[in-house]
């Protein structure tokens, strides 16, 4: 038996979130996984006994039947009938209570429920978050936009106003579900600010860091998140390089891009060309701006080079590949299956290894005649450093740009002289660190996107409530291309 | 028969918002409008039938008897015993709840007692106000809101 239980705060009066649940069959008219409902044979919605016939999104049909509605205690109670979705002895209950401190709803949802053996965990899921917790997000979404109110902002010293929004914040370093939104008000820009509404959110591997606490980036409360693309709303005095309505987008710290509105720094934010739109900026500017500074500035690459790259079809990975080979380099993709040695192919590695009966300096080694690679670009760290500076050509340089497995660790720079090799371990923020350094660098890549010399591709969408999902998508390894959040309109105001 | 119920949301989670409430002598360390208790007899204060007697702010004396305590709902259950307040059959229940969306409680305060007719309104508000909201406004400012 699986017995799941979720609970949130709705910042508006019980009446008015009532009113949207008592509705039996109005689901598929606020919760996102509902495409169409009818009720059978002709009941009413708050008839007891009356059954839901309903197709979700991805096409499973379930049949739900009411077994008790009551407006005095705002309760009601609903079992599956019938279901596509493996759910048996599925009884569910939805209850509302007063916030008597603030006027708002507390609202609770349960339900018990048997799954086939081995899907419990899945289906739980699925349950508390795929229709309960988005339950939550779209009715909070309903009747919060409904309370004008609740909007009016704050008049400032300056007469300009306070922009309110929203930013999904974690209150202490933790997983995923430490995500949680907030309302936030953008207080008009100070002198060398701007204020922008997001438009679309980029969600990179750092921000997990951040979240996690495993990169000392985020002191909670705050809300992670490097970058972002937006319109400009208002500039601060001094701001000469851009003007209200602008659109534009950056990658830097401070983080706080997971948020509808923000108030920062302008240095370096950046103007978008038409030719970039707002997604694949927020998708890619992090990790073009990555591929650009290694690629051109921490050691540029010669035509004839060989390069070595980790990770060839992951979001910086795939970048150099492309950009390496348009250099005249030759590139060598290390991965670890067949289906990420397509997509490195695909970006241009001429050849692909795949960990064998041989180590990988070896395979490098019978693909470059027994020279080695000339650069190799590793972000593996602890597991692959070795096997880099064994893989080098004489006189090759490595650059240690991350550690997804684990710190590199101590060691001896003696081994260097076996192929008088150099290492370089740069960090984002020292090449992008002023506004000369950020324009050279976003106009070259830029310049690359537009000639499509290099591609950014967008997977997964997620409205920025979803922020908790995207993590645990993105930490799963289930994505393959830029995953971003788009801030919903709705959301804004809530407080 | 008069009701009062005061529901508020506290910014922490139940279990450590519980476990500053759940002492059923400890009104002094949480709720402003409380300076002594103790429990009659010397016994524990998880021990349901016992009585506490504390003092208000006010001086005066308040005697009650815990009826139920589950630190698996958070909840704790009391009855007046005796009171300046002018009550009768009063009972009480404070419970948490978690909330799943952040680390967060739902708290509730709830009562039910009988009094004079012309005093209801007065002491619903009072009760609802100074004595329920009075330690959520408490409980908020040390674990947040």
């Amino acid at each position: 038996m699986v017995a799941i239980s979720r609970s949130t705060i709705i910042d508006a009066p019980i009446a008015a979130v009532w009113e949207i649940l008592r509705d039996f069959n109005g689901h598929d008219r606020w919760h996102p996984a509902v495409d169409r409902s009818a009720l059978e044979e002709g009941r009413k919605t708050d008839q007891i006994g009356s059954v839901r016939n309903f197709v979700l999104d991805g096409g499973e049909r379930i049949r739900e039947r009411l077994l008790s509605l009551s407006d005095k205690d705002r309760r009601l109670r609903y079992a599956i009938v019938e279901s596509d979705v493996p759910l048996m002895n599925y009884v569910a209950e939805v209850a509302l209570k007063p916030v008597t401190d603030g006027d708002r709803t507390f609202w609770s949802w349960t339900s018990k429920f048997e799954t086939p053996e081995g899907r419990e965990r899945e289906l739980a899921q699925l349950v508390a978050e795929g229709v309960y917790d988005a339950g939550f997000e779209a009715v909070r979404a309903r009747v919060e936009r409904h309370q004008p109110a609740l909007s009016a902002p704050t008049p400032s010293a300056s007469g300009a106003a306070a922009i309110d929004g929203m930013a999904m914040v974690i209150e202490r370093h933790g997983g995923p579900e430490e995500l949680h939104p907030v309302a936030v008000s953008a207080p008009p820009p100070g002198p060398g600010e701007l204020r922008l509404r997001h438009t679309a959110i980029g969600v990179n591997f750092i921000d997990i860091y951040s979240r996690s606490g495993a990169f000392d980036l985020l002191q909670p409360p705050g809300a992670p998140g490097m970058e972002a693309a937006g319109v400009v709303v208002d500039v601060g005095p001094g701001v000469r390089h851009l003007r209200p309505g602008q659109r534009v987008a950056y990658a830097c710290p401070p983080v706080g891009a997971y948020a509808s509105v923000r108030t920062m720094a302008a240095a370096l934010v950046v103007a978008l060309p038409d030719s970039i739109d707002d997604e694949m900026a927020a998708g890619g500017l992090l990790k073009g701006m990555s591929a650009e500074f290694l690629l051109h500035r921490v050691r540029e690459i010669r035509k004839g080079e060989t390069v070595l790259v980790y990770a060839p079809a992951g979001g910086v990975g795939r970048l150099l590949c492309q950009w390496a080979t348009h250099l005249g380099a030759t590139v060598i993709g290390a991965t670890s299956s067949e289906e990420k040695a397509r997509l490195a192919r695909a970006a241009g590695a001429r050849h692909v290894i795949l960990p064998g009966t041989t180590s990988l300096e070896e395979q490098v080694r019978s693909l470059t005649q027994g020279r080695g690679a000339d650069v190799i670009y590793d972000a593996v760290g602890r597991d692959s450093f070795a096997h880099s500076v064994a893989a080098l050509a004489p006189c090759g340089h490595l650059v240690s740009f991350g550690q997804a497995s684990g710190p590199v660790g101590s060691w001896d720079i003696g081994t260097l002289a076996a192929s008088s090799a150099t290492i370089s371990r740069p960090n984002f923020a020292h090449y992008t660190d002023t506004p000369e350094k950020v324009a050279a660098i976003t106009e070259r890549l830029f310049d690359a996107i537009e000639r499509r010399v290099i591609t950014v591709e967008i997977g997964r969408r997620y409205p920025l409530s979803a922020a908790a999902e995207a993590h645990r998508a993105l930490e799963s390894r289930q994505t393959t291309a830029s995953t971003i959040l788009i801030p919903n309109e709705n959301e804004e105001g809530i407080r | 028969m008069a009701q009062v119920y005061t529901s508020s949301v506290i910014g922490a989670p139940a279990e450590r918002v519980w476990a500053a409430i759940r002492d059923f002598n400890g009104l002094p360390d949480w709720h402003p409008g409380i300076v002594e208790s103790r429990i009659e007899g010397g016994g524990p204060a998880d021990q349901v039938g016992c009585v506490r007697a504390f003092r208000l702010q006010d001086g005066g004396v308040i005697r009650e008897r815990l009826l139920a305590l589950s630190d698996y709902d958070y909840s704790c259950s009391y009855a007046i015993l005796e009171s300046p307040m002018g009550v009768e059959n009063y009972i009480a229940t404070l419970k948490l709840t978690p909330v799943t969306d952040g680390a967060r409680s739902f708290a509730e305060w709830s009562a039910a007692f009988d009094c004079a007719p012309e005093r209801e309104a007065e002491l619903v508000a009072m009760i609802g106000k100074d004595v329920f909201q009075g330690g959520f406004d408490s409980l908020k400012s040390r674990f947040g809101s």
